[in-house]
């Protein structure tokens, strides 16, 4: 009888203890999102891009099965998001931290991937200094100054001379005023005069009258998507400011699918800086447009695309790490590959862990009644800016 | 609530209340469970203390005194980044940084109390609120100090008492939070049983006659507003310490309504009522938004709208009622 429950009481003590290391053949992924919250829907479209990809391949990467942890982190909340990279990587026992749309979280998040060696995925979050942050980290996103600065000595090249800058006065923003204004007058051009807005709700009409009032030959604006395109478009129209005499430029969120659809036919003539729509003429691309819309009922975006190739990214680093899921493996598989994605050419800094892809030049014009992004012009292989500048 | 014995020494009921109640001390007890039962969960555990330290000073005010605040976050958000702008610039010793943090906070407590004092009802919430956006945007655009959007960069916190890290597991974390929050609670505790708060209860029940009999209601809400505002601001600075991040929303409305969630959750106007709603929202949040990271708001929801339908003086209240009706029968 003791010795029945002896051994009864060591089949459960084994079965009680933890399993060491992994199922053979299982990597453990932790996103971390905002799901809830006002910036749920970049995380739903993100999430997309991420699902599609793995149904594409048969749920598997580098061969090996997939299990997905996914955390809210409700918005901005950067402890919150620390303490879900911590609680992913000690409870959860994740091999791969990813996801993350907004920098603040990212940044938190990082401090976790750099601490326990875990490989990092960005797969929005725009601002420069992010890969910086953890060695194990890669970014399958953009930079905004990728975009900006690259725009700007665009737009000088193209012959214009005179330019305003008018940016939301929040992060994003002001990177993108300094890095607009950086390629810009570096090439040559004159910036006429520049204002800073108010992040809530401001009325544009005062903003862009002070604009025409200077006589620029172009606007540069940057402001968040969402509601505020279409009250821009509003302003631009009751000023009376045509977007193709004077041109207004952007980071691609002012000509977005929602945001053309919000200011109607004033849109028509913007130019903007672009890593991804989902207008671009591709083979890959038109059949992940298609795909994407077979599942979702509607069109990827660039969170979407950030999803996608963020998942290709760990999935080429597993193969090449030969089902390896450390963070020193998974880093230096991932430094330095280059792959084919929907929106173009892209590849991974061997120094920096950023990415380094095509910055598309579109404008807005109409086709077939509907208005729509077209690429005019294409500058390629471009790093991002910041971190290129801080080596020198 | 009104004393049920209209008829009793003053100073023994104060002294009768500051005897440990069996109950008080299996609850402390309970705050070392998580080391044994739920060693993954320290890191959650920290953010619970830290929250319930925070519930805590709201309670203070808005629970004791009556001052209903929609603001209070701007205590916490300055504690937050006094204690994450020291250690950036080279300071990082946790508990110095505590002191700072409750002093730096306590000193703007100290200067908006003036207004404070003067106001009741809903022109303080609107007061409150309003200078609570005025920091949150004060802090925003102060970029080159606070780091703006992206948050505060570069904080690091040195070893607890220049031996314990501050690991990935919250071990140092928790036991940190929870040294501080018990110590807080302590001094709260006496306060809260002393002459003045009982006066403190007095001027929530009536501002006007406390002074008739010797109780100087403005003077008495500059003093506690000020200690709950030192309170929030150690609050703040553990969080920023123990997460060593620092961003806007430790400043922002939603941490302000946040806290009253919680407090209203727990039971207002009792000491453990922060402490128990800190303690079942965060768990409810955390379990809730495992389960479905898109729609667990909507099982807050629900957790809300039944505690305030069933519970209508929160948990604790419901809970004394409960037991008072129980012994009676």
């Amino acid at each position: 009888m003791r010795r029945i429950l002896l051994a009864g009481l060591s089949v459960l003590a084994l079965s009680l203890l933890p399993v060491a290391g992994h199922a053979q053949g299982t990597v453990k992924i932790g996103l971390i999102m905002p799901y809830s919250g006002q910036f749920a829907d970049a995380a739903t479209q993100m999430d997309d891009g991420i699902k599609l990809y793995l149904k594409q391949h048969g749920d598997k990467l580098g061969g090996m099965n997939v299990e997905i942890i996914r955390k809210d982190t409700g918005g901005i909340n950067p402890p919150v998001a620390k303490r879900l990279a911590q609680e992913l990587v000690t409870r959860d026992n994740v091999d791969i931290i990813a996801g993350f749309v907004l920098t603040p979280n990212a940044l938190a998040a990082a401090d976790v991937s750099s601490e326990a060696k875990k490989f990092m995925v960005v797969m929005n979050a725009a601002t420069a200094i992010i890969t910086t942050k953890s060695p194990y980290m890669v970014r399958t996103s953009l930079t905004v100054p990728q975009l900006t600065e690259t725009l700007g000595t665009w737009a000088e090249k193209r012959g214009l001379k005179k330019v305003y800058t008018m940016v939301t006065d929040y992060g994003p923003g002001i990177d993108a005023e300094g890095a607009f204004q950086k390629g810009f007058k570096d090439a040559g051009g004159d910036i006429v005069g520049s204002v800073r807005m108010a992040v809530q709700n401001p009325d544009f009409t005062a903003y862009v009258q002070r604009a025409k009032d200077l006589d620029p030959q172009g606007i540069f604006v940057m402001i968040p998507g969402g509601a505020q395109p279409g009250a821009f478009g509003k302003a631009l129209a009751g000023v009376g400011v045509d977007p193709k005499k004077t041109q207004v430029m952007g980071q691609l969120e002012i000509a977005d699918e929602h945001a053309l659809a919000s200011m109607g036919d004033i849109a028509e003539g913007i130019i903007t800086a672009a890593h991804y729509d989902y207008n671009h003429k591709s083979k890959m691309n038109a059949d992940f447009v298609k795909a994407y819309n077979a599942d979702f009922k509607r069109n990827p975006d660039f969170f979407s695309i950030g999803g996608y190739d963020g998942m290709h990214a760990i999935d080429a680093a597993l193969k090449k790490s030969g089902g390896k899921t450390d963070g020193e493996s998974l880093i230096s598989a991932a430094k330095g590959m280059s792959w084919e994605s929907p929106r173009g050419p892209i590849s991974i800094d061997p120094e920096t862990r950023d990415i380094i892809q095509t910055v598309y030049i579109d404008k807005v014009e109409k086709v077939g009644g509907r208005l729509v992004n077209v690429q005019i012009d294409a500058i390629p292989n471009v790093k991002d800016p910041i971190k290129a500048a801080m080596k020198k | 609530m009104a004393l049920s014995e209209t008829s009793i020494d003053p100073q023994l009921y104060l002294v009768e209340q500051t005897r440990w109640r069996p109950a008080e001390i299996v609850f402390w007890l309970a705050t070392l469970l998580p080391y044994l039962l739920f060693p993954n969960y320290l890191s959650l555990a920290s953010q619970i203390a830290i929250a319930a330290l925070f519930a805590l000073s709201l309670d203070l005010i808005l629970g004791y005194a009556g001052i209903v605040s929609l603001g209070h976050a701007a205590f916490f958000g300055i504690g937050a980044y006094t204690a994450g702008l020291l250690s950036k610039y080279g300071w990082g010793e946790p508990l110095s940084g505590l002191v700072v943090a409750a002093f730096a906070a306590g000193v703007v407590g100290y200067a908006t109390s003036f207004v404070i004092c003067r106001f009741r009802h809903l022109a303080l919430i609107m007061l409150t609120l309003g200078f609570g956006l005025l920091l949150a945007e004060l802090a925003n655009s102060l970029g080159w100090l606070t780091g703006g959007m992206d948050g505060l960069q570069g904080i690091h916190t040195w070893k607890l008492l220049g031996t314990f890290p501050f690991d990935l597991y919250g071990r140092a974390a928790y036991a940190y939070a929870l040294a501080v929050l018990f110590v807080l609670f302590l001094f709260t505790r006496r306060l809260i049983h002393s002459p003045f708060g009982l006066s403190l209860r007095g001027i929530r029940e009536n501002f006007v006659r406390m002074p008739a009999i010797g109780a100087p209601s403005r003077a008495h809400i500059r003093t506690i507003y000020t200690i709950a505002a030192c309170i929030a601001g150690v609050a703040g600075a553990l969080l920023a310490q123990t997460t060593e991040t620092v961003s806007l929303d430790s400043l922002g409305f939603e941490r302000s309504a946040e806290v009253v969630v919680i407090l209203v959750l727990g039971g207002a106007g009792r000491l453990y009522g922060g402490l128990v709603g800190a303690t079942i929202y965060l768990i409810a949040r955390d379990q809730f938004s495992g389960i479905v990271p898109q729609y667990w708001y909507f099982w807050i929801g629900i957790l809300l709208v039944a505690v305030v339908i069933f519970l209508p003086n929160g948990i604790l209240g419901g809970l004394a009622q409960f037991t008072a009706r129980w012994s009676r029968k």
